[in-house]
């Protein structure tokens, strides 16, 4: 089982790392495109369309990765003082009744809205130059797939968690500055969240 | 039960499971999921075809192809980048020596370096422990009360989240449905009002107790001009880029998202200026902002559908006419909306709060006659004080996480209580003095602030065509 969380994390980790590119291309092309506008006048007619969809493939793909990291945001201020083996039962059965029917319903009716949008090849209304828009609703369909296996992933977790009472390490991964500098530097390890 | 009922049994299931620590968006999604499928169920269709399965993925979409939400990643990249260039500690440096004639000029160097680099980062935790390990040192090192050193960098470093370019005041604005540019203009001077008051504090207190902040005696020496140069290569770089992204915004030169990749290629130009650009550190800052922005817009996805179901229940309705019973008067609305959004600061984190429970009071704004962009405002200052105090108080935890030994958890606090006052005092002029969110607004764009309700439709007359008869 923990083969198979690590083969899961390092999947969502890799996804959710190339995809993060898609930062790097959202400044690039940006710029470029004041830099048309303002220095050489003419603007380019797909900037905006490009802008959103890097955007939007960036945070829809990274999905898995961020639960994998469990970075998602959490109420936590009660379920930190629990016991491992008591969050784990809790999130287990929260993942079956929370989790996977949204992304299920990504998945599945993502699907369809994806075939729908892809068979009439369907081009963005924003600008003249028929940017297609069906890839990034495909993105919906292929992140939900994605945040599917890292769920199930989680859901591992959970079940190694309530066997041996801790949580299973997650891999390193780059951190927040200040909690480099907390483990670094700290004084208090115990204050700090 | 009726359909409201249910929409507030929703609401009230929600606020409940949210403290089973499950992460907050997909418990959002499941609500709505849900409580949707019974609000769109109808037997004819198969379980499948159910609206609400589509509902969800439109909303997705939307959150995904929504033009205001692009600036979020751009501003954490930047905030990124910049945090990683290692300008702190020249700031810091740079400004102790300009600011070597005021008292307690350590404070005041470090409070503006705090509020600059937090504008600049608008990343609140970052800030705070880097300075909790640069200048808290020093500062004690100088003999500097160790109260009023932890509460200057406490609650400097939260300024981030209000003054502009911040990331929060785009969450809002795609939240609230305003503009992000008048939004920025209209924090402003608030932001400035609450630096210039903790700016004052500091001064005053050092004024009325000199033992409090000793004067550091190794700065003395410097003569003038090498203290210009070391703001010029400092304290300028940061400020001009902070200005110019604002400024293109705010004069409208540019979108927020293009001044914001602008901000970015530009932070990325400083930091390769101060020799401190790597590959680590871009492929760092790229992977942070990847993680950052799913967090932020996954809670988008959520809420969406949990609040297109909510309202298709009825549920928004239901809460307008409770509040519009009450028969409150729109100050008396206000200081309820605030004491709400000040206790759930303490166990939630501005984004849950701003994206979750703001949408629950927006209706609401309309009746009593509330500007949405003064109804935010007053919300980012109130938050200042979620980061402050306990059990939440981020930049609290985060300050005692590295000061010094010695320093102890109540210190800090106690540090903060008088900077929580001026926050406190910041909210009653704004609330007393409206002009201070729209006078820039204004000015600028020439026009009252107010909800955009779009063109009205055609075959439709223009209400003030009667009133102009009389």
């Amino acid at each position: 089982m923990i083969g198979y969380i690590r083969w899961v994390d390092s999947l969502s980790k890799a996804l959710g790392h190339s995809f993060g590119w898609c930062i790097v291309m959202l400044t690039l092309g940006i710029s470029y495109e004041v830099f048309m506008r303002y220095v050489l006048n003419s603007p380019t007619s797909w900037a905006y369309d490009m802008s959103y969809m890097f955007y939007g493939a960036l945070f829809m793909m990274a999905g898995a990765y961020t639960l994998s990291k469990n970075a998602h945001v959490r109420g936590d201020f009660l379920y930190r003082k629990w016991q491992p083996r008591t969050q784990a039962k809790v999130e287990f059965v929260l993942y079956i009744l929370f989790y996977l029917p949204g992304i299920l319903a990504l998945v599945i009716t993502g699907f369809f809205y994806a075939l729908q949008s892809a068979s009439i090849l369907e081009v963005s209304v924003n600008s003249p130059a028929g940017v297609p828009v069906w890839p990034l609703k495909a993105v919906i369909f292929v992140s939900g797939l994605s945040m599917l296996l890292a769920g199930s992933a989680e859901m591992c977790r959970c079940l190694v968690c309530i066997k041996t009472g801790e949580w299973p390490k997650r891999d390193d991964d780059v951190k927040e500055l200040e909690q480099i500098l907390l483990e670094t530097h700290g004084t208090d390890q115990g204050a700090a969240k | 039960m009726s359909d409201p009922v249910i929409a507030l049994m929703m609401l009230g299931l929600f606020i409940c499971f949210i403290f089973l620590g499950f992460p907050i968006a997909f418990t959002l999604m499941a609500m709505g999921v849900g409580f949707g499928f019974y609000a769109y169920f109808n037997p004819m269709v198969a379980f499948w075809d159910n609206n609400i399965f589509y509902l969800l993925v439109q909303n997705t979409f939307s959150v995904m192809s929504n033009d205001v939400l692009i600036s979020i990643p751009l501003f954490l990249f930047m905030g990124y980048i910049i945090e990683r260039s290692n300008i702190l500690e020249k700031l810091f440096e740079s400004l102790q020596v300009a600011m070597r004639h005021l008292p307690g000029s350590m404070g005041v160097a470090a409070l503006l370096t705090c509020a600059l680099f937090a504008t600049a980062t608008g990343i609140v935790g970052a800030v705070v422990t880097l300075m909790g390990l640069l200048a808290l040192p020093s500062m004690l090192k100088a003999g500097y009360d160790k109260k009023l050193s932890s509460g200057i960098i406490a609650a400097g470093g939260t300024l981030g989240i209000l003054i502009p370019p911040s990331i929060m005041l785009i969450v809002y604005a795609a939240t609230a449905g305003v503009s992000v540019v008048k939004l920025y203009a209209a924090a402003l001077i608030p932001g400035f009002l609450l630096a210039g008051l903790y700016l004052v504090y500091i001064v005053v207190r050092v004024l009325i107790n000199p033992s409090l902040a000793p004067k550091p005696k190794d700065v003395d020496g410097v003569s003038f001009w090498i203290g210009f140069k070391l703001l010029l290569t400092a304290f300028f770089p940061l400020a001009f880029l902070i200005v110019a992204v604002l400024g293109s915004i705010l004069f409208g030169l540019a979108t927020p998202s293009e001044a914001a990749a602008m901000g970015a290629l530009g932070g990325i130009v400083l930091s390769v200026a101060y020799g401190a650009f790597t590959w680590d550190r871009l492929r760092e800052s790229v992977y942070l902002t990847a993680k950052t922005t799913a967090m932020v817009c996954w809670l988008f996805v959520g809420s969406w559908t949990f609040s297109s179901v909510f309202s298709y229940l009825g549920g928004e309705g239901l809460i307008e006419h409770f509040i519009l019973s009450l028969n409150l008067s729109t100050l008396q609305f206000l200081i309820m909306a605030q004491l709400i959004i000040f206790i759930l600061g303490w166990p939630l984190e501005w984004s849950e709060i701003i994206i979750i429970f703001v949408p629950i009071f927006l209706p609401m704004l309309a009746a009593f006659d509330v500007d949405p962009i003064l109804f935010g405002l007053l919300i980012a200052i109130n938050l200042q004080t979620s980061f402050l105090t306990p059990p939440m108080a981020m930049s609290a935890y985060y300050l005692k996480g590295v000061a010094p030994p010695g320093v102890e958890l109540w210190d800090i606090f106690k540090g903060c209580f008088p900077f929580l006052g001026m926050v406190l005092l910041t909210l009653i002029l704004v609330y007393i003095q409206p002009k201070i969110v729209s006078y820039l607004p204004d000015l600028l764009y020439n026009q009252p602030s107010q909800v955009d309700e779009g063109p009205l439709p055609e075959g439709v007359i223009d209400p003030a065509f009667f009133l102009q008869g009389n």
